[in-house]
């Protein structure tokens, strides 16, 4: 299995055709306290870059993009009850949604876990 | 100029503070082409207090208030007795000049009434929750459309034909704009209600069914059938109340099924006023409160563990959501509502309960009466305290001639549905608490006349 | 001697204690209050009616059974529990209320009392029209104002809120194109709009595309006229803006959109700033809502009601909503509807509420412009403009103010919380100056600037109000500059500690429940 980031602060993990997608411990620490997250529906097709969740703190609101195409296979549903799950295990229990992908090259232009990192320090 | 503090001292040290050499130095950066050097011609210049008042009195004159009359207008606002206490409460600045309880350390009072104010609506209308209110009962009419597409996904909206006209109007409008569409029908001058079109026209393309209820010509019609019907086509069903003191007596709207209910709340606490400001009242199920429009308040509670209320859910709205938002509304009418809300604390179940019941014995005695003049036939089976007069002649003219007699009698089918003549000798007459038996005497006498 | 019979003898007491306990967690004169579902029972009632006269039921068999649950209050009881939560608030007579952009402002009582009036509280919207001539009086002789003080071709009174006159506008920007027989989708909006804009052009069914700003805080001109073309319907802009400068460009930015097609909605939020000194008119404006509140003094009542005028250019004053009023040749008033459309105003997009608009805001409003006169209204602009940059000026060295540089401000002064220490923020000025006995400036608006106060005094303030506004706020400033950890738990003086929002809407509670049902819903 191999992580991947996007510069929009989504990270996926890739295991063959399917994957993980949420959103980053850094992302989470500026959103602060989440209140709502609304995950796409099973079946759901997305097109990478394009609008894919939302998440929601008391005064914000930020969209979460699809690092890659493909149909989306389920949304994390314990985040309906416990939406803090995505401030205290960000890249864990507090994923988005699972999707298969409908063209892995895509993943090329994606950052690694230094690069990523590398990229948030520089913010 | 009364209103305004500064003196021409204050004035020239403020001036002096900014470092600036006369006020025009403040306004620089208008185009010079756009300055204007003085006052606006033709305007006239300030005046006293007594000056004003005395302008508005002449003018005030010039109208037939309905409390000076017998007066038998409904069809979207009624005239009920205001207590005097919720003039008076909505008229402590506390309330009068506050503004949208955004710092809510200091603003606990407009939230806990607004929370109050919800508790009561959605308990009035038999849903799980309502919002802290709208412009009016149009406007959320056309909010709860445009919520129930967002809930089903679909376009399509079905509206009874006793829905207000006015209400179809403004939903015809947004409709126009943003491609929905709208299945719509005049009413006929029957007893029975267009159940069966409505029944008839839901299918799986349907968003929503809108029922007024009671509907435009004071009928009262079960809600269940149509609501089952809708929800077997996943569409749901939308209810709107004009005049929500009908509750005190009939089952609620959303006891019978009813997805959203929405409503003018004018009647309860708020007067005339010529058309505005109202209070649209929304509620709805639980389960769609992400897709409501408008502000919500909600309890929580304080660093110390104290209760207390702040405006919540608001990733819904335009201030956050910009062009994402449920809707582009960012006010309530919060002092309409606190008026409802004093007013419903007044009634209590048991005021509203008996003040329902007035109403309508009130109007089962004028629609017996009315109906024994000669050319006047009673259109309705059941109603509240509002029916329908079929006319031997049209109605507009009769209107006229009975406010020439000094009788505000009723709102005629032609001012509403002005392109439907088949409906033009409809007359809907509304009697509430405040109609005396003279009253009802001096509208049947007038009306055997208008018709002799 | 008789010695002190009753044994009264007033002592200071040793220390003074805040942090007493009372029995009743009252303090006082601040009095807590329960709610009406835990004070009132459904049998109890405050009205004394007459009773019915016994008839045969007409309710078509849908006679309610079920208990709604609908507390009830004795008369003085329903006194007392409004009264006490009316203390529980901030209000513009109290003080001073600077939300920059809301424009809370001095609400005079004569505008109560000539609403009041029966002539105009106690008349039904749907009244025979030769009953009600004074009525349209009133709003034709308000028409007639608004119009003259934005120099514009006619206005639309039926919009019920800023709001909904922007929809209004826009809606007539809409029509307007469909009679061209045009498709353009596409309406911009500056990133410093107010979130209403964007809000109601989506709400219309057009695609929203943000415009930048200047590094001096107004529309990017050059950036604006690349993006014009055949596909933009229109701009929606606020003047002066949200950063609370005058777009110097303003009549320029109109003539490149209408050269490209497109018609030029302004947000008229901010009137206040240049009423009787500029004509919107006078600037190529097509559409600008008027909200009555804010410029017209007609009071805010804890979030509305409001209301929202357009004032529409010639181009797009046919599509105005219905009704409306129109004075005729024979000196009588009609309101035009549905049925006189075909003949009088055959362009209309339609009607947009109920009935013919805010009446009640109306009186007040115009009872405002009569007492200030066209004198008064440009002595209120400048009034307004003048305390706006006094606060400016008076508190630049100890708050950023990112536009100080680009000149006067207009009626607001902006600020940033650049300068404040590690941890604190905008959230803690505010919250110290409630503590101040001031209610805090608009927070977080506009969005361009980070951490945004955004402060507008109005005319309606003296001298020794902002004085003492300026110390409260330089004095917070300073402890947040500072890093006084007091202020991170501020206000400690109100009626409530900070609220916890973030249970508020995860766990969201909008309605009250009996305990045991409260507990099963957990």
């Amino acid at each position: 299995m191999t992580r991947y980031f996007t510069d929009e602060h989504e990270w996926i993990d890739v295991d063959g055709s399917s994957a993980t997608v949420g959103i980053t411990d850094y992302a989470q620490g500026q959103l602060g306290d989440i209140v709502f997250v609304e995950t796409p529906e099973a079946g759901k097709s997305l097109s990478k870059g394009g609008d894919a969740a939302v998440v929601e703190s008391v005064k914000a609101a930020s969209d979460v993009y699809a690092p890659v195409s493909g149909t989306v296979t389920e949304g994390n549903p314990a985040l309906a009850d416990d939406p803090a799950l995505v401030n205290s295990d960000p890249e864990g229990k507090g994923w988005f949604f699972k999707l298969t992908l409908s063209d892995p090259t895509e993943l090329d232009g994606l950052m690694d876990t230094d690069a990523y990192k590398a990229f948030v320090a520089g913010l | 100029m009364r209103y305004l503090p500064l003196t021409d001292t204050d004035r020239h040290s403020m001036l002096a503070t900014i470092g600036a050499k006369s006020i025009d130095d403040l306004f620089v950066d208008v185009p010079a082409e756009a300055r204007l050097s003085g006052p606006i011609a033709g305007l006239p210049n300030h005046a006293s207090e007594m000056a004003v008042e005395r302008h508005f009195s002449n003018l005030a004159r010039k109208n037939m208030a309905a409390s000076h009359h017998p007066f038998f207008l409904g069809a979207g606002a009624y005239k009920h007795h205001v207590p005097a206490t919720v003039d008076h409460i909505i008229q402590r600045g506390e309330f009068l000049t506050a503004y949208t309880p955004y710092q809510p350390e200091i603003a606990q009072g407009t939230l806990q009434m607004l929370f109050e104010f919800q508790t009561q609506v959605a308990r009035l209308f038999g849903c799980d929750v309502a919002n802290a209110s709208m412009y009016d009962g149009s406007t959320a009419c056309w909010e709860a459309i445009s919520m129930a597409g967002r809930v089903t996904k679909r376009k399509k909206a079905v509206l009874s034909s006793g829905l207000h006209p006015h209400y179809v109007s403004v939903a015809k409008t947004m409709a126009h704009f943003t491609g929905d569409a709208l299945d719509a029908a005049l009413p006929t001058l029957e007893a029975a209600t267009d159940a069966d079109r409505l029944l008839a026209a839901i299918d799986d393309e349907t968003s929503c069914v809108v029922v007024q209820y009671p509907d435009i010509l004071g009928r009262i019609a079960d809600l269940s059938d149509v609501a089952a019907k809708a929800h077997a086509h996943g569409a749901l069903l939308i209810a709107v109340v004009t005049e929500p003191v009908a509750l005190g007596a009939i089952r609620a709207p959303g006891e019978m099924g009813a997805d959203i209910v929405v409503g003018e709340g004018q009647s309860i606490g708020v007067g005339l006023q010529f058309g505005g400001p109202y209070v649209g009242l929304f509620a709805c199920k639980e389960k769609f409160v992400r897709q409501m429009p408008g502000r919500l308040c909600g309890e929580t509670v304080d660093a110390t563990g104290k209760r207390g209320f702040v405006l919540t859910l608001s990733t819904r709205e335009q201030h956050i959501r910009r062009e994402k938002a449920t809707s582009n509304i960012c006010t309530n009418a919060g002092l309409c509502a606190l008026a409802f809300s004093v007013h419903m604390t007044l009634l209590g179940e048991r005021g509203l309960r008996d003040l329902a019941t007035l109403n309508h014995a009130n109007a089962v005695r004028a629609a017996e009466r009315l109906s024994a003049v000669p050319g006047v036939t009673l259109l309705n089976d059941s109603f509240f305290n509002e029916f329908t007069l079929k006319l031997s002649k049209p109605a507009r003219p009769v209107v006229h001639a009975l406010a020439a007699q000094g009788i505000l009698g009723g709102v005629s089918l032609g001012r509403l549905f002005p392109e439907a003549s088949e409906l033009e000798n409809g007359l809907v007459i509304a009697v509430t608490e405040t109609v005396t038996e003279d009253d009802i005497e001096a509208l049947a006498a007038a009306l055997k006349e208008a018709l002799a | 001697m008789t010695i002190n019979q009753s044994g009264w003898r007033p002592e200071m007491g040793a220390n003074a204690d805040s942090d007493v306990a009372t029995y009743t967690g009252n303090r006082a004169l601040m009095l807590e209050e329960a709610l009406i579902f835990e004070i009132g029972t459904t049998d109890t009632t405050g009205v004394d009616l007459a009773p019915a006269p016994k008839v045969a039921s007409r309710l078509g068999g849908l006679e309610r059974h079920t208990p709604l649950g609908l507390p009830g209050l004795s008369e003085p009881e329903t006194v007392r529990h409004y009264t006490r939560l009316s203390r529980q608030n901030y209000a513009i007579d109290l003080g001073l209320f600077p939300l920059g952009s809301c424009t809370m402002k001095h609400n005079p009582r004569l505008n109560e009392k000539v609403a009041r009036m029966a002539g105009f509280a106690d008349v039904h919207p749907l009244q025979p029209q030769e009953t009600v001539q004074g009525a349209l009086a009133v709003i034709q002789e308000l028409a007639v104002w608004l119009i003259e003080l934005t120099g514009m071709y006619g206005v639309a009174m039926a919009p019920k809120a800023g709001a909904h006159g922007e929809l209004c506008g826009i809606l007539c920007i809409k029509a307007a194109l469909e009679a061209r027989g045009e498709d353009r989708p596409v309406i911009l909006v500056p990133e410093s709009a107010h979130g209403t804009n964007p809000a109601t052009a989506a709400f219309a069914g057009f695609r929203v595309e943000n415009i930048p700003a200047t590094a001096e805080g107004r529309v990017d001109l050059a950036a604006l006229k690349a993006r014009l073309g055949p596909d933009v319907a229109g701009v929606m802009i606020t003047n002066p803006n949200t950063c609370g400068l005058f777009e110097r460009d303003m009549k320029a930015i109109s003539d490149a959109v209408h050269a490209a097609g497109g018609y030029v909605y302004c947000d008229g939020a901010n009137f206040n700033a240049i009423v009787g000194r500029v004509r919107p008119g006078d600037l190529g404006i097509d559409a600008m809502h008027i909200n009555l509140h804010k410029t017209f003094s007609t009071p805010h009542g804890g979030g509305g009601p409001g209301s929202g005028p357009v004032v529409l250019s010639e181009a797009l004053a046919p599509f105005g909503p219905i009704p409306f009023v129109s004075l005729m040749k024979d000196g009588t008033y009609k309101l035009v509807e549905e049925e006189s459309t075909g003949e009088l105003h055959p362009q209309t997009f339609g009607r947009m509420a109920a009935f013919h608009g805010q009446m009640g805001m109306f009186t007040r409003a115009l009872s405002y412009i009569l007492s200030h006169g066209a004198d008064g209204l440009r002595q209120v602009a400048e009034d307004a403009v003048l305390n706006a940059n006094y606060i400016l000026r008076s508190l630049e060295d100890v708050l950023e103010a990112p536009f100080a540089a680009s000149g006067p401000c207009m009626h607001e002064a902006l600020f940033s919380d650049n300068g404040l220490a590690e941890g604190f923020s905008t959230l803690d000025i505010a919250k110290g100056l409630i503590d101040e006995g001031f209610h805090p400036m608009t927070v977080y608006f506009p969005l361009v600037v980070h951490g945004a106060m955004l402060v507008e005094p109005t005319e309606t303030e003296s001298k020794a109000t902002l004085d003492q506004f300026i110390g409260a706020l330089r004095s917070v400033a300073r402890r947040a500059r500072q890093g006084d950890e007091a202020l991170k738990s501020a206000p400690h003086f109100a009626p409530r500690h900070r609220l916890d929002e973030t249970l508020a809407a995860r766990k969201p509670v909008l309605v009250w429940k009996e305990a045991e049902l409260a507990q099963a819903a957990e």
